[in-house]
C-alpha cells in the first residue's frame, strides 16, 4: 500500500482508491447483496416489510422449480424450459458469433494492409454508434412478414409466399449475433495481433495446410482471446433484454423478460430477484466449467 | 538429398522500388552459401524468394533443376529457419520438431523416434518433453534447426539465426552450424550482414548491395580480391587511396594517389577488373589495415608515406592505430598485440609502407557506408 502511494503520488493514489473503492462497494456488492438478500424474503405489502411475518424462506427458488401449489405438475416446466432455452440459444450464439467473427478478425489482424484493417475495423465500430434498441427494430422491419427481405425476395420472383423469419426466430438469432459482435471481435483480434507472422509462415514452410495452422497453431494462441470474447458475448446475450424483447417469435420467451415480468408487471421484486440470482449463479457456473473443459485460466482471459 | 539452387535473372520490385534487379547465381549441391550484405540490400527477398512466399516479379529459381515458378512454400524441398526462429510456443520440443511429419500424416511413434534422432543430431537428447521457453537460446536455435531438417529438406535457408545470440554463443554456433551442414549434406543457404558469420562458414559467399550482386566467390577471393570498391570496403576493414593510373601493364598498375606514388602487382589476379585500367583512369588503390606496417630502416619497398598518428586504440589481440595523411586521408593500421609500440605518442609523424602485392587496384565506385 506505501508502495503504491509512493509509486503512484497521493493524488491520484487516492483517486484510485476512491473511484475503484465506490465502483466495487457502491455498484456491484452492495446491490447484489440486497438483490441476494431480498431473494430470500417473501414478496410482503410494504406496510408488512420487517414485521414479523418477513423471515428468510426459499419459497421463490422453489416457485421456479416446482411452480405455485395450485399447480398440478410436478415440476414448474415452463419457467424451466424457458431458463434452458435461454442458456442453449446463448451458446448457440456465442458459436455463432465466434465463427462469424473469427475469419473477419483473422483477417483485419494478419492479412489485410494497415489501411484496410484500419477501415474495417471502423466500419465495424461505427454501427454500434446507433442505439441498441433501434438497431433491433431495424432488423425488425428487415425481417418482418412485409419487410425488406421477403418483399425482395418475393418481387425478384424467388418465392411466392413470404418466410416467417421471426417465427423462426431467425431474427432473435440474427439480432443477437449482431448486438453483442464487437466484445467478440475485439478481444479476437487483440489476440490474433499478437500472433508473430514468422509462426504461419514457419508452419506453412513445413508443410502445413491454412486449416492445420489455424488448428495447431492459430487458435492454441488465440485461446484467451476466445475464451474472453465467448464469456462476454455468453454472458450478454444470456441476460439480454432489449433484442429479444424486439426480435423473439410470440412464443419464443427470453428467461430476462421473466425477471423482468415479476419485478415490473407482477410487483413482486423477490421473485425478480431470486430469479436473476439464479440465472447469474448458473451463467457463472456454466463459463467456469467450460474454461476449465478448454484449460484456460481466468488470469488468461484478462491478458 | 541435396540439390542445386540456380537464380535466373530474378528481378523483384515493388513498385518503383527494385529490392532484387537481375540477380544470377548458381549454387552448388551441398554447398554451404551466404548472402552478405548490409540491411536492405535485398539478401532477405531474395531468400523469400527461393522458400517461395514471393514470386519474383522477373526470372525464376530452378531447385534441383525443376522450375518453381508457381510453387508454394509448403510444396518446396526446401525449409526455412527464421530470424527470430518462430518455433511454437505452445507445443513440446519434440512436437515442434516433428511438425513436419505430423502435417504429412506420420504415425505418433514415427513422429516420436524421428524427433529423437534428430534432437541426437543437434545434441539435445532427452530434451523433446520440454516447452520452448524452458530452452536457452542456443538450445532454441538447435531446436530451429532441428525442426528444419525434420522432413529431410533439399535445401535449408537461414535468414541470420544467430543475430539475437550473444558474441560467444553466436561463435559457437557458427562452428555446430557448419558441422551439422558436413554431416547432413544438403546444400546451406545463409543470409547475413555479419560478414565474420559469412566468412568463417561459407564455402563460397555472394556480397549484394542495393539489390544487385556485386561478387560471387569463395571466402578468400571476396576478402583478397575485391571486385568492386563495395566488396572491398564491405567485407573487412580496408583503406581507400583515391589518385589515378600513371602507368599499367598486365602484371603491375602505378598510381598517383595525393602526391604519393603506389604500385600494385596485379599477376596474381584473376578478375578482370584491374587488369582493364587505362592511364589517367581514376581509381581506388585499398590496402588492409594489417596489410600496412610501421617503416623502419631495414624495410625496402616501393610503396611508403608518411601519416600523423592520431590515437590508439586497444582491441585485445591486436591494436588499431588512426593516422592522418598529409591530404587528409583518414588511415587505419592494425598491429598485433605482442607488437612493442609504447614509444608512439599521438601526433607524431611516421612512415608507413605496405607491399605491392597485398594492394588492389579498383575503378572509382561506391563505397560501403559505415
Amino acid at each position: 500500500m506505501q508502495n503504491f502511494f509512493a509509486k503512484n503520488g497521493p493524488i491520484i493514489s487516492t483517486y484510485f482508491l476512491i473511484a475503484i473503492g465506490f465502483w466495487i462497494i457502491f455498484l456491484i456488492v452492495i446491490p447484489q447483496l440486497y438483490m441476494l438478500d431480498l431473494s430470500f424474503r417473501p414478496n410482503l405489502p410494504p406496510l408488512l416489510r420487517g414485521g414479523e411475518e418477513d423471515v428468510y424462506t426459499l419459497t421463490h427458488y422453489k416457485h421456479f422449480l416446482f411452480g405455485s401449489e395450485t399447480s398440478k405438475d410436478a415440476y414448474n416446466f415452463v419457467d424451466l424450459n424457458v431458463f434452458f432455452k435461454t442458456l442453449a440459444t446463448a451458446v448457440v450464439i456465442t458459436v455463432l458469433s465466434l465463427c462469424f467473427c473469427y475469419p473477419i478478425a483473422f483477417y483485419i489482424a494478419k492479412v489485410a494492409e494497415h489501411k484496410t484493417a484500419r477501415l474495417l475495423i471502423v466500419s465495424l465500430i461505427v454501427p454500434f454508434w446507433i442505439n441498441e434498441l433501434l438497431r433491433a427494430f431495424a432488423l425488425r422491419i428487415l425481417f418482418a412478414g412485409e419487410g425488406v427481405i421477403n418483399n425482395a425476395l418475393i418481387n425478384a420472383g424467388l418465392m411466392d409466399n413470404a418466410i416467417n423469419f421471426i417465427g423462426q426466430d431467425v431474427a432473435l438469432f440474427t439480432g443477437l449475433t449482431y448486438a453483442y459482435l464487437l466484445l467478440m471481435m475485439f478481444p479476437l483480434y487483440n489476440a490474433l495481433e499478437s500472433l508473430d507472422t514468422n509462426q504461419l509462415e514457419a508452419a506453412k514452410d513445413l508443410g502445413s495446410s491454412t486449416l492445420r495452422t489455424h488448428w495447431r497453431v492459430v487458435i492454441p494462441h488465440a485461446k484467451a482471446g476466445i475464451a474472453s470474447g465467448s464469456t462476454m458475448v455468453f454472458m450478454l446475450t444470456a441476460g439480454a433484454l432489449a433484442t429479444p424483447v424486439v426480435l423473439s417469435s410470440p412464443n419464443t420467451f427470453w428467461f430476462t423478460q421473466l425477471i423482468y415480468q415479476w419485478f415490473n408487471m407482477n410487483d413482486n421484486w423477490s421473485r425478480g430477484a431470486a430469479y436473476s440470482v439464479l440465472l447469474l449463479l448458473v451463467s457463472v457456473v456454466f463459463v467456469l466449467l467450460m474454461m476449465k473443459l478448454f484449460r484456460v485460466k481466468v488470469g488468461e482471459i484478462v491478458k | 538429398m541435396s540439390a542445386d539452387v540456380e537464380l535466373q535473372n530474378i528481378s523483384i520490385n515493388f513498385g518503383d522500388f527494385y529490392a532484387a534487379k537481375d540477380v544470377s547465381v548458381m549454387i552448388k549441391k551441398g554447398e554451404f552459401f551466404s548472402f552478405l550484405g548490409p540491411s536492405g540490400c535485398g539478401k532477405t527477398t531474395i531468400l523469400r524468394t527461393i522458400s517461395g512466399f514471393l514470386e519474383p516479379s522477373q526470372g525464376q529459381v530452378l531447385i534441383g533443376g525443376e522450375n518453381m515458378a508457381g510453387i508454394g512454400p509448403n510444396k518446396r524441398p526446401t525449409s526455412l529457419i527464421f530470424q527470430n526462429l518462430a518455433l511454437f510456443p505452445l507445443m513440446s520440443v519434440a512436437d515442434n520438431i516433428s511438425f513436419s511429419l505430423e502435417v504429412r500424416g506420420h504415425s505418433k511413434a514415427d513422429r516420436r523416434a524421428r524427433a529423437e534422432e534428430l534432437l541426437g543430431l543437434v545434441a539435445l537428447e532427452g530434451q523433446g518433453d520440454k516447452k520452448v521457453h524452458e530452452l536457452s537460446g542456443g538450445q532454441r536455435q538447435r531446436v530451429a534447426i532441428a525442426r528444419a531438417l525434420a522432413i529431410e529438406p533439399e535445401v535449408l535457408l537461414l535468414d541470420e539465426p544467430l543475430s539475437a545470440l550473444d558474441l560467444k554463443l553466436r561463435q559457437k554456433m557458427r562452428s555446430e552450424l557448419r558441422a551439422i551442414q558436413k554431416r547432413v549434406g544438403i546444400t546451406f543457404i545463409y543470409i547475413t550482414h555479419d560478414q565474420g558469420e559469412a566468412l568463417t562458414m561459407s564455402d563460397r559467399i555472394a556480397v549484394m548491395n542495393e539489390g544487385r550482386i556485386e561478387q560471387v566467390d569463395s571466402c578468400q577471393a571476396v576478402y583478397e580480391q575485391p571486385k568492386t570498391p563495395f566488396v572491398a570496403s564491405f567485407v573487412g576493414e580496408n583503406n581507400p587511396f583515391y589518385g589515378e593510373v600513371t602507368a599499367c601493364n598486365n602484371s603491375r598498375v602505378e598510381v598517383l594517389c595525393d602526391g604519393n606514388k603506389f604500385v600494385a602487382d596485379i599477376s596474381g589476379r584473376y578478375h578482370q577488373e584491374s587488369k582493364k585500367l587505362t592511364i589517367g583512369q581514376k581509381i581506388i588503390l585499398f590496402v588492409r589495415p594489417e596489410s600496412i606496417s610501421i617503416k623502419n630502416s631495414k624495410t625496402k619497398t616501393q610503396n611508403s608515406f608518411s601519416a600523423r598518428l592520431d590515437s590508439i586504440e586497444f582491441e585485445g589481440h591486436l591494436q588499431n592505430l588512426f593516422l592522418t595523411t598529409g591530404p587528409g586521408m583518414k588511415v587505419r593500421l592494425n598491429v598485433p598485440n605482442a607488437e612493442e609500440i609504447s614509444h608512439l605518442t599521438a601526433g607524431q609523424t611516421m612512415d608507413l609502407t605496405f607491399s605491392a602485392q597485398k594492394a588492389v587496384v579498383l575503378p572509382e565506385g561506391n563505397l560501403a557506408v559505415d
